[in-house]
This record gives C-alpha cells, sequence and structure tokens, in this order.
C-alpha cells in the first residue's frame, strides 16, 4: 500500500502547544528575563548578569527563610504522615460511619487558605479567641504575637488541622482498595494486628503515600497565605518563610530582579526535593530486593 | 484432621430473615467425613462460599451447630479452629519473598526455625518454586502467586482441614490438571479432610470423591461423580452437570407411561403420586436414541464436537438434545427413542424412585 507523508498532524498539537506557551513558558521566561536585569521602571532594562544570583546566594536572609521552611516542612510531614495513616485506619470500611466521616474529613479541605489563617489568628487570641482567652485562663503564657514558639506551634498545628485530612483521605482510599480476603488470609494465618499493617496495609498503601508526601511537602514548601494572615512572618522574622520573603522582596520592596533571581532558585529547589522523593520512594522497594 | 459436623446450619446476612428466601444458606445437616475429599459445586450464588466461611469461621452462622471431632466451634475463631483456607485470587503478602510468604503462617504460630525451613523447603518442591524462594513474591506471575497461595493453606500439617475456595479459576487450563492432580496426591499421602468450592462440574467431579451439589441456598444432592451422573436427585443436578444437561420434559403420566402431547413413552416401573404435581421426564443426552424407529422429531442443528455428535432435534414442540457417535448418520426423517436405563421421573423437580 502506498502510504501517504504529510505533516499536518502536527497542526492538531498546535492548540496544546499554545495553551502550554501562554500560560507556563513565557511567564516563566520573563521572570528568567527579569532575574538577569536591573529595572527602575520605565521599562528601562539594565542588563545585570548572574549578579543577582550571586547576592542570593550570599544573603543569610535567603539562607534563614530556607532553613525555617526545610524545618517547617520536615515537622508538618512527620506529623501528618503517621497522624494521617492512624486516622485512616481507624475509619470505619462499612456503614453509615463512612460517609460521616469521609464529610468530617473533607470540610477543612474546602475553607480557603486566608479563611483557616483567619479562623486561627482569632481562635488564639488572648482577648476573644477561645484558645488564646481559654489558656491565658489556665496561667500559661501562649502569645503568637511576641513568643517565637508560639507563633510555629500554632502555624504547624494550623497546618496539621488543614491538611492531615488530605493525607486521610489518600490512605484510606488505598486502604478500602484491599480485598477483603487478605484480611480472611491474614486471620487464616494467624496474623497479628500489627503483622496485618506491616505486611498488606502499609505495603498497599505506598503509592498513595508517596503522593500524599510529595501533595504536603510541595504546599507546605509553598505555604503563604495562612502564616502570612496570622503571623505576618512575625514576631521579627521567625516565621518568614520563603514565599513570604519573596513578596516581600519583589513587592515590598519592588526589586524585580533579585525577586526574579530567587523565584527561580526556589523553582528548582522545589523541583529537586520532589524528584529526590520521588526516586527514593520509587526505588526503595527495589534496592531492597538485591 | 477432623470431622466435620454441620447440625442444622442456617444463614441470613440480613440482621431479621423474614421469610425462608431470606436465608443464603437454607437448613444443612451434613458430615464432612475425617480425610474426605468433598466439592460443593453450584452456580453463582448458590451459597456455597457462605457454607466454606462457615466452616472456616470467617462468618458465624445463624442458627445452628458446628462441630468438629464433635467439639462444638460455632463461636471459635478462625485462628483457634486451626484451618487453612486458599481463595479465589492469589493472596500474597507483597513485601515479603517467596519462602518468607509460605513461612508466615508458621512463624505466627512461633513454630521452632529448623520445623518451618523444613516444611517450607518441602512445600516448595511441591509447588515447583524452589529455584524462586528467595526472590520477591509480587514479581510472580498469577498463576505462581496462586501457588504461593496454595503452598500457604498447605504448609501447616496439623490443620483441621483445608478449604479450598475455586482456587484455580486464575490458572492456566494446562497448569490446573496438573495443580488438580497434586491436590489429589498430597489427599491420598497426608489424609487432609478437604473442602473444594467450584462451579465448574469437571474440577468437581475429577477432584472429590463426593460431590455437594447446592442450588438456591440447599444441598440438592450429595454423592460420587456417577450417581450424579445417572440418577440426579433434582431436576437441577441433571441440568447442571453433563454437557450438554439433561433433557426435562413436562409430561402427563398414565399407570407405566408418560404422555408428551401425542407422543407415549413407556416408563421402566410405575409409580404412585399423588394429584396437582408437575410431573417432568429426565433423560441425559447419552441415553437419547436416534433412529427409524420411536417418536417423530424435527432435527434442527447438529454440532459436531469432535469425537461425536450433538444432535437437537424438537419433540413435540420442546428441545431435546441426543449425543450420537461421530459415524452414524443421522436419517433424515429420524425418530428418537430413550433407553429405559436412562430414564429418571421427577415430581415438582425431585426425582421420584420408579417400583418394578
Amino acid at each position: 500500500m502506498e502510504k501517504t507523508w504529510n505533516n499536518k498532524a502536527w497542526f492538531m498539537v498546535l492548540p496544546v502547544l499554545l495553551l502550554v506557551a501562554f500560560s507556563a513558558i513565557i511567564p516563566l521566561m520573563t521572570v528568567v528575563n527579569y532575574s538577569v536585569q536591573d529595572t527602575f521602571g520605565n521599562n528601562v532594562f539594565f542588563w545585570a548578569g548572574v549578579d543577582w544570583f550571586q547576592d542570593l546566594l550570599h544573603s543569610s536572609r535567603f539562607w534563614q527563610a530556607l532553613l525555617r521552611n526545610l524545618i517547617f516542612s520536615s515537622i508538618i510531614l512527620a506529623i501528618e504522615i503517621p497522624l494521617g495513616i492512624f486516622i485512616a485506619l481507624n475509619m470505619p470500611r462499612r456503614g453509615w460511619g463512612v460517609s460521616v466521616c469521609l464529610v468530617l474529613m473533607a470540610l477543612p479541605l474546602l475553607i480557603p487558605w486566608n479563611v483557616v489563617g483567619t479562623i486561627w489568628q482569632v481562635f488564639g487570641r488572648g482577648d476573644i479567641g477561645l484558645l488564646g482567652y481559654t489558656l491565658k485562663s489556665l496561667g500559661i503564657n501562649y502569645n503568637y504575637v511576641q513568643d517565637p514558639i508560639a507563633a510555629w506551634i500554632t502555624v504547624i498545628i494550623m497546618d496539621v488541622w488543614h491538611w492531615t485530612s488530605l493525607v486521610v483521605l489518600l490512605c484510606y482510599a488505598g486502604l478500602v482498595s484491599i480485598p477483603d480476603a487478605y484480611f480472611q488470609a491474614a486471620r487464616i494465618d494467624g496474623a497479628s494486628r500489627w503483622s496485618v499493617f506491616r505486611y498488606i496495609q502499609l505495603p498497599k498503601m505506598n503509592r498513595v503515600l508517596l503522593i500524599a508526601v510529595l501533595l504536603r511537602f510541595m504546599d507546605s514548601f509553598m505555604i503563604y497565605t495562612e502564616p502570612f494572615v496570622v503571623t505576618g512572618g512575625g514576631p521579627g522574622n521567625e516565621t518568614t518563610f520563603l514565599s513570604i520573603d519573596l513578596v516581600k522582596v519583589a513587592i515590598g520592596q519592588f526589586d524585580l530582579g533579585p525577586a526574579a533571581a530567587m523565584s527561580l532558585v526556589y523553582f528548582l529547589i522545589v523541583l529537586l526535593v520532589c524528584w529526590a522523593f520521588y526516586t527514593v520512594m520509587t526505588n526503595f522497594g527495589e534496592e531492597r530486593e538485591r | 484432621m477432623a470431622r466435620i459436623e454441620l447440625d442444622h446450619i442456617r444463614h441470613s446476612y440480613l440482621a431479621r430473615p423474614k421469610s425462608e428466601s431470606d436465608y443464603a444458606l437454607k437448613e444443612v445437616n451434613h458430615v464432612f467425613e475425617d480425610g474426605g475429599a468433598y466439592a460443593l459445586l453450584g452456580p453463582s450464588g448458590c451459597g456455597k462460599t457462605t457454607l466454606l466461611s462457615i466452616i472456616s469461621g470467617l462468618v458465624t452462622p445463624s442458627e445452628g451447630q458446628l462441630r468438629f471431632n464433635d467439639d462444638d466451634v460455632t463461636e471459635r475463631t478462625t485462628e483457634q479452629r486451626n484451618i487453612a483456607q486458599v481463595f479465589q485470587f492469589p493472596v500474597i503478602y507483597d513485601t515479603m519473598t517467596v519462602a518468607q510468604n509460605l513461612a508466615f503462617p508458621l512463624r505466627n504460630r512461633r513454630l521452632p526455625e529448623a520445623e518451618i525451613q523444613r516444611r517450607v523447603g518441602e512445600i516448595l518442591e511441591m509447588i515447583g518454586l524452589t529455584d524462586r524462594a528467595d526472590r520477591r513474591a509480587r514479581r510472580l506471575t498469577a498463576d505462581q502467586k496462586q501457588k504461593i497461595s496454595l503452598g500457604r493453606g498447605l504448609v501447616r500439617s496439623d490443620v483441621n482441614a483445608i478449604l479450598f475456595d475455586e482456587p484455580l479459576t486464575v490458572i492456566d487450563p494446562h497448569m490446573k490438571w496438573q495443580l488438580r492432580s497434586q491436590l489429589k496426591q498430597l489427599h491420598r499421602r497426608f489424609g487432609y479432610t478437604m473442602v473444594y468450592v467450584t462451579h465448574d462440574q469437571t474440577e468437581a467431579l475429577t477432584f472429590a470423591e463426593r460431590v455437594v451439589v447446592m442450588f438456591e441456598g440447599q444441598i440438592v444432592q450429595i454423592g460420587t461423580p456417577s450417581e450424579l451422573f445417572e440418577k440426579p436427585r433434582h431436576t437441577f443436578v441433571g441440568y447442571f452437570i453433563g454437557s450438554p444437561g439433561m433433557n426435562v420434559l413436562p409430561v402427563a403420566l398414565d399407570g407405566r407411561v408418560a404422555r408428551l402431547g401425542s407422543s407415549a413413552i413407556e416408563l421402566p416401573g410405575g409409580v404412585e403420586i399423588g394429584k396437582g404435581s408437575t410431573i417432568e421426564l429426565g433423560v441425559r443426552p447419552e441415553y437419547v436414541r436416534l433412529g427409524r424407529e420411536g417418536l417423530p422429531v424435527n432435527v434442527t442443528k447438529v454440532e459436531d464436537i469432535g469425537r461425536r455428535k450433538i444432535v437437537h432435534a424438537q419433540l413435540e414442540g420442546r428441545d431435546v438434545a441426543a449425543i450420537v457417535p461421530e459415524h452414524e448418520d443421522i436419517p433424515a426423517d429420524a425418530r428418537l427413542s430413550f433407553d429405559p436405563r436412562g430414564i429418571n421421573l421427577y415430581a415438582d423437580s425431585w426425582r421420584l424412585e420408579l417400583g418394578a
């Protein structure tokens, strides 16, 4: 049979190409453009080379924000993942309780970020907030505006309250997909509750846990709205995470060049850490094999 | 090993069963003798898996008592009953190696390590996975996985019974024969009490010494393969076992003659029955003769299945199947007769014993 050769099919991908170009590539390249130039407005640009990147890597302010962010992400992962698994394991598998639990779990996820921030900002206040007032009456010194420890605890509890549900729902989806025969076989094999978790439930949750860790890492590493609403980055710079710092540089100080350089480095870090998580978690099983 | 006794067992998945039809398993009284190989045969939803789960303890019956060697075990847990069960789909522990999978039930019972190694080695040999003992079970094919499940069922030597719930569904046809004969060998060697659930008549008839046929939640017949074939106690057994199934024709009884429309069929014996019951005549296709003598029929279809032919014909508007040898000619104006040895009579679907 004679084959017709033409490349008209390429036009089919044009809409997607345009979409990606306008939504991702062009904005990203604009940032790259800003990061190597200096501007004082009026569309006047001066070539700056890699100066902004050099400045950034030598700025202690950037490294501190990065460190704070890494500590924050580690803490919330260490709390939310085990807690999420624990809650998912104890949720009912059938009956009317299922829908009740699912709705309760989904509630925090439906609330907009800045509203979550506002809720906790009010909740923690010593004069009118339920939590703040109660703690104060109990004689505990809790003031997230002045005390860095209190500020951190507030931000962390807020994130755990807001996002553990996501881990729970993902784990629960993994758990209910395990056929009953596995649990019956385990009973017949005389497996203990721990063995059932270790050898059936955990391996079956492997995939969803990977997704949960990735999502929670990315989200927590890019966290902005909630701590901004509650603490505004304070006291001092104690809860100034990378994104808050970035906004301060870009909009507060209007330093577009340094902000663009910072955005790119920030983007690369997120990409790198996610890649590392993904590689480690997908290869974990394979490596133990040999 | 144990003798398993089902005493007035009934089960309903509803909390408050109202009528007979609410019961997934209608009253069952049966004894699985120690060391017997039994098959539970029936279509999907006939209650065979429910019955198996009651024996293994995954389901507690709504009524009745279950005894192992005269011990009441109705309220005991699966673990206390010391039962092994193999499921329809392979259940393996993904993160363990093949050998660890097999050792799991033994380790949970804290057997000495040397004993575990010995048993696991034996089972590996039997299921032919010795060379893959240290591989991770997750990487194996479906039938290798199912062999591991089988192996885990067989690894404990002290079990009261081994239950199989359609274990060969996922296995290739040629492997099925091999595994089934291995199971039979094992049964002969160790004398386990084995109960094998299946909806495949070939599997049931080749595996078991006695086949328990179930239909709509009740046991309709318990017998050897030949009893099921020659004397089906219920029209369902006749229809379900055999390929094609038994011909069942509604007839009117007139002394020792059964009448179907204008055709009369001589019965090998007489029988007394009350009025009002539905009478049916059952003849297996193997006992239907086609020739120049007998009742006039229209041949509608001939299927050649290799060594034999299946002839479908119409007798008084009813379909009748007959099996004829490959080289026998089918006359144009074929007539049909029934071999008296193969004639069964049913009243309301249950078999009648014909007198002299």
